[in-house]
């Protein structure tokens, strides 16, 4: 007996062309399959309350992997990568890594996770010796402490004790001229706004040793009024006010300092201001509010940084983060050490990076280094300048020192017992 | 300087000056009479429809970002206020019509599950629409000028709004609610829905229009807490558990019990950051419990009927 079908597409066909849609859904964001590829994973943070940064951090990575593509790959091999969203979860960004390099082959890992989760990648990287760049942990224990060395890890990230040297200096130096002696702080509560603080202000009295803090306020983070804390502020009268609030939780800060005139009456020091995520997106930016660059295509004052800056925004139609050029000039030490060892064995590559300085947009130079030593970048654009409502936002930066960073970061180490 | 967990002196002196008086009661107002707006809904609802609506903090979220994107098209704050009213209004109709009203008679349990799975949808549907990133709607040209200065304290002119706004609709609510034919039906309701519908009252009707106050309320005050708070998917959250708080203190299902409870807790918590830094968080939830343990049905809540 034949069996007659019905024309048009079957129960069967239908079945499997719905599971090949889960499957293309399913599957991870992988940018380009060729043959001799060389894969290298990346656990970064592409859902939740930062997404917006791990989409900064993967489109960065794109920009450059593109552009060493076109070029002809890591020594002759194209770059394939391999980028999974880590929820930004700790335990959840140990498991993808994992998962990248056992059972999608990937060869090296950038790890886009922010301090929590570069810990657990660290430990994956330690346990199978991958090559392993981190690219946005500014935790300075990550590579400060000894006791976190590992030969086949590297962390190409500003730190949080440079900032913390130059933005301490900047803002004593201030100080003196202006004769601000009462200052205020007002930051996150929890472990980087405390320890931020707590550096920022050890410096800031390091260089102005008079100086006195009379009020803390310590919102939680997320806090969606600041009403009672900026109300407190006033009644303290501090003469400056230091704050690492970041992201939306400062741009609500602004708005509701902002109608109590709170700008008026005292310089504020906002070390995250400085970075577009937020500097485009308050709409009555105050002039005059000092803060730290995050990134900014003015600083450093270079045709590279301002061209690398508009090429950015052209492809992706907003302009780039911290994160961003961090992750950009991850991919340029990586094409620029498999160039200098001709292969792409990781520990080829290790070998290469340790000590290798690099022409780079975002150097304070034109170039950074990947340092020796303790495998952390150095000679990055840090500086520090005040707002203004418009672009280019923060007209002049004042460059921070690299020659103090590093005789001050040498003490600090010390007092931690690092060395 | 180490700051003490406790810092009494600084509380005292400040009740004793009447600039800081004046501020921090304000500041208190302020908090209060936004988290009224959200709590009044709430306990609305379950009053009438017998559900703690766990999704009520989306209507706060919908609230702000329709005034923005009103505030945006047309450069009319007063526009921007309504359609966060009225847009909100609206959903929260259709939200009871097309899918609480299906588990009314549900185990509760499966209310919560309902409600909870449209807390990560609405989230979902605003970062379809708006984005992911925060947003910031700004403060209208009308309202950027210096502070008002009372009694030396210092006192923003949008605030003064923000707290006229919501007593207007404090009082609007109390009295249509207690005089008004609509507001009898209401409270009939909300004590025997099963007779009222005899009375050939369409409770249906009733039960909606309720639940579009309660959203249209908690619009309100994501619309006037828009020029000064950013937008994020998920916004409504922290309201939402600072609402819960408020009509727990104040007795859930009473007007005057969420307006108490505001007030209280806004007053806890502008008074609290000076006496208690450490510890502000902490207060409001101490408060709750001293309340439940001395009267578990809140302050002005009635016993079970």
């Amino acid at each position: 007996m034949t069996r007659t079908r019905t024309p048009g597409i079957s129960r069967r066909s239908t079945l499997a062309l719905m599971g090949a849609g889960a499957m293309s859904v399913a599957t991870p964001w992988v940018a380009r399959a060729q043959a001799k590829t060389i894969k290298i994973g990346m656990p970064t943070i592409l859902s939740g309350r930062v997404a917006q940064l791990g989409t900064s951090s993967r489109n960065a990575v794109m920009l450059e992997v593109d552009k060493v593509n076109a070029a002809g790959g890591l020594a002759g091999r194209p770059i394939e990568m391999v980028i999974r969203d880590s929820k930004g979860q700790p335990q959840e960004a140990a498991r993808v890594a994992r998962e990248l390099v056992n059972t999608d082959g990937c060869e090296w890992l950038i790890d886009g996770e922010a301090s929590s989760g570069s810990f657990a990648v660290h430990e994956v990287a330690r346990d199978l010796g991958v090559l392993c760049v981190h690219t946005n942990s500014e935790a300075s224990s990550l590579t400060a402490d000894p006791k976190q060395h590992i030969p086949n890890a590297f962390r190409c990230v500003r730190q949080g004790i440079h900032d913390s040297i130059v933005g301490g200096s900047y803002a004593a130096a201030i100080a003196k001229a202006k004769g601000l002696k009462k200052w205020a702080t007002c930051s996150p509560d929890y472990a980087y706004g405390r320890d931020t603080t707590g550096e920022f202000t050890l410096y800031l009295k390091r260089f102005a040793p008079d100086i006195e803090i009379i009020s803390e306020s310590w919102p939680k983070l997320f806090q969606p009024d600041y009403t009672e804390v900026v109300t407190k502020i006033l009644q303290a009268k501090p003469q400056a006010l230091y704050s690492c609030l970041w992201g939306g939780d400062l741009t609500s800060y602004i708005d509701q300092a902002n109608i109590y005139a709170m700008f008026g009456q005292m310089e504020v020091f906002a070390v995250n201001m400085a970075d577009y995520t937020a500097l485009t997106v308050v709409k009555n930016l105050p002039k005059g509010i000092h803060s730290g660059n995050r990134y900014i295509k003015t600083y450093p004052a270079t045709p590279e940084n301002a061209a690398w800056g508009d090429a950015y925004k052209a492809k992706y139609n907003e302009y780039p983060t911290n994160w961003s050029w961090q992750n950009a000039t991850a991919v340029m030490f990586l094409a620029e050490a498999a160039k200098k060892a001709n292969s792409t064995d990781g520990k080829k590559i290790a070998e290469a990076l340790a000590g290798l300085t690099i022409k780079c947009p975002f150097g304070a130079d034109g170039t950074v280094t990947m340092r020796g030593d303790d495998h952390t970048l150095v000679g990055y654009a840090i500086g520090w300048g005040t707002t203004i409502p418009q672009e280019p936002y923060v007209p002049e930066v004042k460059a921070g020192d690299w020659k103090t960073i590093f005789e001050l970061e040498a003490e600090w180490k010390k007092s931690k017992g690092y060395t | 300087m180490e700051v003490l967990p406790v810092d009494l002196d600084a509380l005292a002196g400040c009740l004793s000056s009447s600039a800081c008086l004046v501020t921090q009661t304000t500041s208190g107002l302020i908090i209060g009479m936004l988290l009224f707006l959200v709590a009044v809904g709430l306990t609305l609802i379950f009053g009438v429809l017998k559900i703690v609506n766990f999704s009520h903090g989306a209507f706060y979220m919908f609230g702000a970002y329709f005034a923005m994107t009103a505030y945006q098209l047309t450069g009319s704050f007063a526009l921007a206020m309504l359609a966060g009213a009225a847009g909100t209004a609206t959903l929260g109709l259709i939200f009871e019509r097309v899918f609480m009203s299906r588990v009314y008679g549900a185990d509760v349990l499966m209310q919560l599950l309902v409600c909870y799975a449209f807390v990560l949808i609405f989230d979902d549907v605003v970062r379809l629409i708006w984005g992911p990133e925060f947003k910031s709607m700004g403060m209208p040209a009308a309202f950027q000028v210096m502070p008002l200065f009372i009694a030396g304290g210092v006192v923003p002119p949008y605030y003064l709004l923000l707290i006229g706004v919501a007593l207007a609709a404090a009082i609007v609510l109390g009295i249509g609610l207690s005089r008004s034919r609509i507001g009898k039906v209401i409270r009939a309701a909300a004590h025997n829905s099963g007779m009222v519908s005899a009375l050939g009252i369409n409770t249906g009707l009733i039960y909606g229009g309720v639940f579009a106050l309660g959203g249209g309320l908690a619009g309100l005050a994501g619309a006037l807490a828009a020029p000064v708070r950013s937008l994020t998917p998920g916004m409504g959250f922290s309201v939402l558990i600072e609402s819960f708080i408020v009509t727990v203190i104040g007795g859930m299902g009473s007007i005057v019990g969420a307006l108490v409870g505001a007030l209280l807790i806004g007053l806890i918590r502008s008074f609290g950051s000076l006496g208690f830094p450490l510890f502000t968080e902490g207060l409001m939830y101490l408060f709750m419990v001293i309340v439940l343990v001395s009267k578990p049905t809140g302050l002005f809540g009635k016993e079970a009927a």
